[in-house]
């Protein structure tokens, strides 16, 4: 039984079991197999899968990034499960995959070594609510939306909202962030602590076990440390959140202008007159006419602004009033807002689809998001610049954006099968990068850097910040088991140690 | 307008949680678990307080039966809007066998004393399932009903009401008073803000016994057995026609 289907691209000759694939996957085979038996022993039977379905559907995310299957699959039920799992792996050098519910998009779960894929959805538990205190505690099978769901009846909730309903944890190991970071922040603001499992098995609580202080200053910001990690520093099983007030009212709200510029400077002026804007969203002319095939709509077809207002019933009159006028004031048109449920949904329904407005321009293609994220004040200068790219390559790419944040996102949708046009996807998409650091800014806001921007963290970081990092990860992984290849470049695994 | 909707409100195991059966098969295992307002019963509130926000009734009065922890559930609905709670207490023995038929008992002797022109219930509980006590309870009081309500709005003297029934939507008219049982599509429950659930706390809830009420509830149903429902079986994979054919045959299916 072979469980390997691929050979996996190695970046260095000198690894010391690569002398003759027969040879390799044998080796590794036999490994597995004995390793088989001792996680039945700690999970029970249910909790290994040797299966290929079980094993390709957790060697994808929703990105591009093809399959690639790890070689067992199991299914933790408690953090000291967890721990001696990693015990095992870390016995028999085998890489380790934290999965959460896979809807990443840089390819974070891809076994490129193969490996043991640690599927955390067992663990589902809202630990600890503190409702005067405004936090909570969550493993790693909560997810976003069904946390909300639980929180339903106190008055709180957790804001940070990509757009799917994602793993909590694995939002933390991602730094994810949402349409309302303006107002809330991403999760790096949000994490007050993690319980983390590193390669060796032992369990670290970042903050120190159970603290859940709204601010501290004590040693190094460990919990920050893994927020963001991509899992390669440890798995995360516990993440104590940060808690908000659900806002009594919201009012949400478009506004049409005759320029990427205007709309822009309507939302820093907005930001500037102090105005708390929750959500604050860009759509191109390109993306708001998707919209309009997809959805039926007739918004008009020039860069448009959705946003959104949280607080007392009092003060949205006030935030409304203000922010109008300063749209008007950069040429803003057709100011429409509404407070009831129905009709602020169908506001913003055009923004809800645009991922699927944007597929359905070309049905029967892939769709690939881009993520660059620059100071407010370059982002017309990079929109015009890259919607030129766009028109110069015959590229398909609608833009949406936060643009509170300086982010925005370009939807491009390619035919996967036309090598021509995946090749000037993927210029175009190096040439973006460059443009955003150029601007100092970042090659991505929120979807991390995966499998596909190693090269540009390095760009953006500079070699000094990288050897920096890669101490850190020898610290804390020195056999780099820690999903390999993610996040930094993949290295030779030190098997002699 | 003056009048009074009385809104029932069922606690109940949340519905995301994971429903384990008692090692001794009696019920369901309670203890410890996290419990929530019956989603349908939340659907019922909201229903009620947008009467009262669009002014087409006065007051919206929450009621719910069973031991002191059902206050939980009362002060969600009055955080949601409702203007003041009723809480029927039935603990022990007789809150295990309290069912629709003593609810119904309790909702008619409370909309009489109340002097309810409406009664807006959701359509069922999630942990019984039994779409029983709206109905019941109109064919206490001998009231009008309008059951799975995906639709209300009132018409003169009228209550119109569209139904969500299996060929379709159903559109009746029915004279107040009356009992309405709110169905999915009805309307999207508010959640509760912080700030609303400060002001609940100082709504007032009026504790009631069955006896003031008049309603005996001793139940007439006994629980035999609860049991899981039956573990799927792994299917069975065959390589040919025959094959497929004889296993048929050998399961006494052809």
């Amino acid at each position: 039984m072979t469980l390997f289907r691929h050979l996996v691209r190695i970046t260095s000759p000198r690894l010391p079991f690569i002398c003759g694939s027969s040879r390799r996957f044998s080796a590794k085979t036999a490994a597995v197999e004995r390793v088989v038996s001792s996680f039945r022993s700690v999970t029970g039977d249910e909790g290994v899968s040797v299966g290929s379905a079980v094993r390709e559907q957790h060697g994808r995310d929703e990105s591009v990034h093809r399959c690639r299957p790890p070689d067992v699959v199991v299914f933790p039920r408690s953090v000291e499960e967890v721990s001696a799992l990693a015990k095992i792996c870390h016995h028999y050098r085998l890489p380790i995959i934290p999965f959460g519910t896979g809807t990443g998009l840089e390819g974070g779960v891809s076994a490129l070594q193969g490996g043991v894929c640690f599927s955390l959805r067992k663990m589902e538990q809202v630990v600890d609510l503190h409702q005067e205190d405004f936090d909570v505690t969550v493993e790693p099978g909560v997810t976003r939306k069904s946390l909300n769901s639980y929180l339903r009846d106190t008055g709180l909730w957790f804001p940070v909202d990509p757009g799917a309903d994602a793993s909590l944890c694995g939002m933390a190991a991602t730094s994810a962030s949402g349409t309302n970071a303006v107002r809330y922040g991403t999760m790096r603001e949000n994490v007050l602590n993690l319980e983390v499992v590193l390669a060796d098995g032992t369990i670290l609580h970042t903050a120190g076990k159970g603290r859940r202080p709204r601010k501290t200053a004590a040693g190094y910001n460990l919990t920050n440390l893994f927020v963001g990690s991509e899992g390669t520093l440890g798995i995360i099983t516990k993440a104590t959140l940060r808690l908000y007030g659900v806002p009594e009212s919201m009012v949400s709200a478009v506004c049409s202008f005759p320029s990427v510029q205007s709309a822009v400077d309507s939302t820093v002026q907005i930001l500037q007159a102090g105005v708390p804007i929750a959500r604050i969203e860009f759509l191109d002319d390109v993306m708001i006419n998707a919209c309009n095939r997809f959805n039926n709509l007739s918004y008009a077809v020039t860069p448009t602004l959705f946003l959104e207002f949280h607080g007392s019933s009092k003060s949205m009159e006030e935030q409304v009033s203000v922010t109008e006028e300063i749209t008007r004031d950069n040429g803003g048109s057709d100011f429409a807002w509404a407070e009831d449920e129905e009709t602020r949904s169908r506001l913003w329904k055009a923004r809800h689809d645009a991922w699927y407005a944007a597929m359905a321009l070309r049905p029967g293609c892939k769709a690939y998001s881009t993520d660059v994220c620059v100071p407010i004040s370059r982002l017309p200068q990079i929109i015009v610049e890259t919607k030129a790219d766009l028109i110069s390559n015959n590229i398909t790419g609608p833009i949406a954006g936060h643009v509170g944040d300086g982010n925005f996102h370009c939807l491009i949708v390619l035919d996967p099968n036309d090598p021509d046009e995946v090749q000037r996807v993927h210029s175009f998409t190096e040439r973006l990068a460059r443009r955003a650091l150029a601007m100092d800014g970042t090659c991505t806001g929120e979807h991390g850097i995966g499998l596909g921007k190693r090269a540009l963290l390095r760009e953006e970081l500079g070699p000094l910040a990288i050897e920096v990092m890669k101490g850190l990860k020898a610290s804390l992984d020195p056999r780099n088991l820690m999903n390999p290849g993610k996040l930094l470049e993949l290295t030779q695994t030190n098997t002699e140690q | 307008m003056s009048a009074r909707v009385l809104v029932g409100v069922k606690r109940v195991i949340d519905y995301a949680v994971k429903i384990r059966v008692k090692p001794d098969h009696t019920g369901v295992v309670t203890d410890g678990v996290k419990h929530s307002m019956n989603p349908f019963c939340e659907i019922a509130v909201e229903e009620a307080v947008k009467l009262k926000e669009k002014k087409l009734i006065k007051e919206v009065v929450a009621v719910s039966c069973g031991p002191q922890q059902v206050q939980e559930t009362i002060r969600t609905a009055l955080a949601m809007g409702a203007d003041r709670g009723i809480h029927v207490e039935v603990s022990g023995k007789d809150y295990e066998t309290l069912g629709p038929l003593q609810v119904s008992k309790i909702l008619a002797a409370l909309a009489k004393k109340e002097e309810a022109s409406l009664i807006i219930l959701g359509k069922q509980a999630i942990d019984d399932d039994c779409n029983q006590t709206g109905q019941m309870t109109a064919a206490l009081l001998d009231w009008p009903q309008g059951t799975f309500a995906s639709e209300l709005a009132f018409e003169a003297d009228k209550l119109k009401v569209v139904r969500e029934i299996d060929g379709g939507l159903e559109t009746i008219k029915i004279k107040l008073p009356a009992v309405v049982t709110a169905d999915l599509r009805l309307n999207t429950p508010r959640y509760a803000t912080l700030p609303n659930i400060m002001k609940a706390k100082k709504k007032k809830i009026a504790m009631v016994k069955p006896a003031d009420l008049g309603v005996d509830v001793s139940s007439r149903l006994e629980v035999l057995k609860v049991d899981e429902p039956p573990t799927r079986q792994a299917g069975v994979k065959v390589e040919t026609v025959e094959d497929l054919v004889g296993k048929l045959k050998e399961a006494g299916r052809v």
